[in-house]
Parts: C-alpha cells; structure tokens; sequence
C-alpha cells in the first residue's frame, strides 16, 4: 500500500491506536492536511473516550450475588440429579395415570397419602390459584392477555421486573403450542405471571408462574384436578409452576415436561 | 483455573450487555443466561483459548437467538442508499447530544462492533471470530456506527429509521 493512500480503515485503525508506529506517523501526516478527514478522526476519538467515560463504572460495580454463584462450576452432583429427579418424575406421573385409570379418584387419594405432611400443607393453593387463573382468563376471546407475543421482549422484560427475577415464556412450538401473551395477577404476597398459548384448534394452556416460595423443597410434578381444569405442577428453588388446560392428562403431562425441561436447561 | 477467567470476564459482560441494552436488569439477565449457556457448554471450550472471545460469542448467539423470532420480514435501509452529498459544518453548530440515547439509536449490528472496539478494545480480527462475520464486515459496521453516531451527536441525522417490507 503506497503511503499516500489511506483508507477508511487505517483511519479507524489510528482511531483505535492499533497502527504501526510508521503507518501511524503517515496517518498523522495525511489528517494534517485533511481537516475534514481529522475532524472525524477527533470525533471518533471523543466517541470511545464518552463511551468509557460512561460504562467503565459498570466494571467496578459489584457484581450482584445471582451472577457471582454461576462464576463456579455448578455442583457435580447437581446436574444428574436434576436429570434424574426428571426422569423420575415422568415415571411417577405415569405411574400416577396408571393409577388414576385403575382406580379412579381414590387412586390419586392413595398417592397424595405418600406425599409429606408439610408439602401437602402448602401445596394445594398453588394448582387451585392457577386453575382460577385459567378459568377466568383463557375463555377472554378479545383480551386473554395483557401484553401479547408480538411484544415478547417488553413482556418477558416487564413480568422479570415485577417478579423481581427472571422469568421467560418456555417456547412450545414443538408441541404445537404458540404463545399468545402474559399477564400479571395477584398472588399471596406478590405479583405472580400467567402466560397463555394455544394450539391450532384455539385449545388454550396457561402456566402459572409464582415466586413466592419460600420453603426450600422442590418437588417433582403434581397433578390436580380442577373441575375441568387439568393441572400439573412443581416447585423448583422459589419458583411455583403449575400448567393448566382442559385437555387431558396425558397431553398435558408432555407439555408440562416439555417446559420442565425448557426451565431447568434453559 | 477456569472460574477465574470467567470471574475476570463477568465485569465485561455486564458493561458490554448495559451498553447493548441500556436496561440494567436485562443486561444482567442477559449475563446470566450467558453464564449459564457457558457452563452447560463447557466441554467445548478450548482450554488455554481466550475465555473473553469465548464468553462474548456466547452472549451474542444468545441475543441472536432471543431475536429471532417470526415477524413480518422487515430489512433495515442500508445508509448509503441515503447519504446525502453534504458536508456537516459544526462550527455553527456545536450540539450536545445525550451518547447514551445517541447509542441507543444505531443498529445493533453495528452498536455490537462499536462497543466492542470502544468498551472491550478487541481487535479486529478477534471481533470477527466472535461475532461469526468477516473483518470487512467488522470494518463496514464500525465505520457505519461511527458516522451515523457523529451525525446524531450533532443532530444531523433523522432518528427515524426506515424499514422495507421483503
């Protein structure tokens, strides 16, 4: 390259200070008599310094506690728990169908009866709240949900903010489920989330996403039966899922899988 | 040890993600699931290659990914279709302009070069490799960027921007 060409490039490069010393001096001679070439030279200089001078805190900030625990590998044991805490669940909801078709309701009694005191305590208000939740939002043909798909960023964003965490509308699109929208509703103590998809033939499914967990059992998946309403359900960490529809238990039991498995590998 | 790299990496990440996203709480969730993608991925990163490249890579597929999604097709009007023959005078005319907001208003492709090279001072080439595009491309944006954000500094250029259905 003859010294008396300089490109656009060599003058970014000048700008980044990423030119030879040689190359560097030619640069600086050629802006000499290029005032208008110099003048954006010195903007672009002014733009990283701005630029530095306006993010360079977020360097020093503290780094909030839920990015600090994810600085460590997570626990070796944790992972294949997880998994087969997963796949145990699954067979136990299969073993409660097969329960629930032999024997009816009091085969689901039987099964409630092995569950802990303490969960079968708190446990009931979280798949009722979301079975209401359905019942009196998916039926809205005109505004099932306050902020629709088509703004998904804005909703996730929002419903995150008022959550106080980080919550994200698994996609279902494989099980040919597309997401409608979401909305805020009132929990015990709380804001908690409600995002609505339907299928092709307009059959609706809402999951109930509530924050307000406060013990530190997780639990594998539930079901409950909400007059018509299906419901599974699971507590993971401070997070209460339930998914709800008017479909049938098997159908659902999929999908509740499919966003089980969305939530915990996301 | 691997937990270092990434302790040392994670400052970045959120600068580079408050920059990208003007939004404090979606910049670090937008960390998160970084970090999290990283882990689960783990086994793909070469050890003793740089962690930052890596890390950053991570987080833009992860952006690319939360973008994607079905819209109509929209292609953004390349600025060049619309340069006008004209030479900014700012001797008369010395604006202020907010670089945040100003920021804020460039295409992400190019917010993305921009911040690199001026927050992250990654070279080129390197932001070519994170980034999956080649350094011609890394150029043209940076140039691009750099242009268009002079002219909304000095109010030169129309914040609107226009867009073509396919």
């Amino acid at each position: 390259m003859s010294k008396h060409t300089i490109t656009d490039v060599d003058l970014h490069a000048y700008v980044d200070g990423r030119l030879a010393e040689k190359r560097r001096a030619e640069v600086a001679d050629y802006l000499a008599a290029q005032p208008q070439a110099a003048e954006r030279v010195n903007a672009y200089i002014a733009q990283n310094r701005a630029l530095r001078d306006l993010f360079n805190p977020v360097i020093d900030e503290p780094v909030p506690e839920r990015l600090r625990v994810l600085v460590s590998p997570p626990p070796v044991a944790d992972r294949p728990a997880r998994a087969h805490l997963s796949r145990w669940s699954l067979e136990r909801v299969a073993a409660g169908i097969m329960i629930a078709v032999i024997s009816g309701v009091g085969g689901w009694a039987a099964h409630g009866k092995y569950q802990p005191a303490q969960q079968m305590a708190r446990m009931p208000t979280l798949p009722r709240q979301a079975a209401i939740a359905h019942v009196v939002y998916s039926p809205d043909v005109r505004r099932p949900v306050e902020v629709g798909a088509e703004q998904e960023d804005q909703l996730v964003a929002w419903l995150s903010k008022r959550l106080g965490t980080p919550v994200h509308p698994p996609k279902l699109g494989a099980l040919g489920y597309e997401l409608i929208g979401g909305r805020l509703l009132p929990g015990n103590s709380g804001p908690v989330a409600q995002f609505m998809y339907h299928d092709a033939t307009g059959q609706r499914l809402t999951l109930y996403v509530s924050t307000e967990n406060t013990s530190n059992h997780d639990t594998a998946f539930r079901f409950a039966q909400e007059g018509p309403v299906n419901v599974f359900y699971w507590i993971d960490g401070q997070f209460g899922y339930a998914l709800s529809a008017g479909i049938d238990k098997a159908e659902l039991g999929r999908v509740a899988n499919a966003v089980y498995e969305q939530l915990e590998h996301k | 040890m691997e937990s270092s790299a990434i302790l040392a990496v994670v400052p970045h990440l959120r600068r580079y993600a408050r920059a990208m996203l003007a939004d404090r709480a979606a910049a670090d969730d937008l960390v998160q699931d970084t970090l999290e993608r990283a882990w689960s991925r783990f086994s793909q990163w070469q050890s003793g290659s740089d962690m930052r490249a890596w890390m950053f890579g991570i987080m833009h597929n992860l952006r690319i990914d939360q973008l994607r999604r079905p819209a109509l097709v929209t292609r953004a009007i390349e600025e060049e279709d619309f340069e006008m023959p004209t030479r900014p005078t700012q001797t008369d005319r010395l604006e202020v302009r907010d670089i945040a907001t100003a920021l804020q208003q460039l295409p992400k492709e190019q917010r993305e070069v921009l911040l690199l090279v001026a927050l992250e001072d990654m070279p080129y080439a390197e932001i070519a490799t994170t980034l999956g595009i080649p350094v011609g491309t890394v150029m043209s944006r940076l140039s691009r960027g750099r242009e268009k954000l002079r002219l909304i500094m000095e109010g030169q250029s129309p914040s609107t921007k226009l867009r073509v259905v396919r």
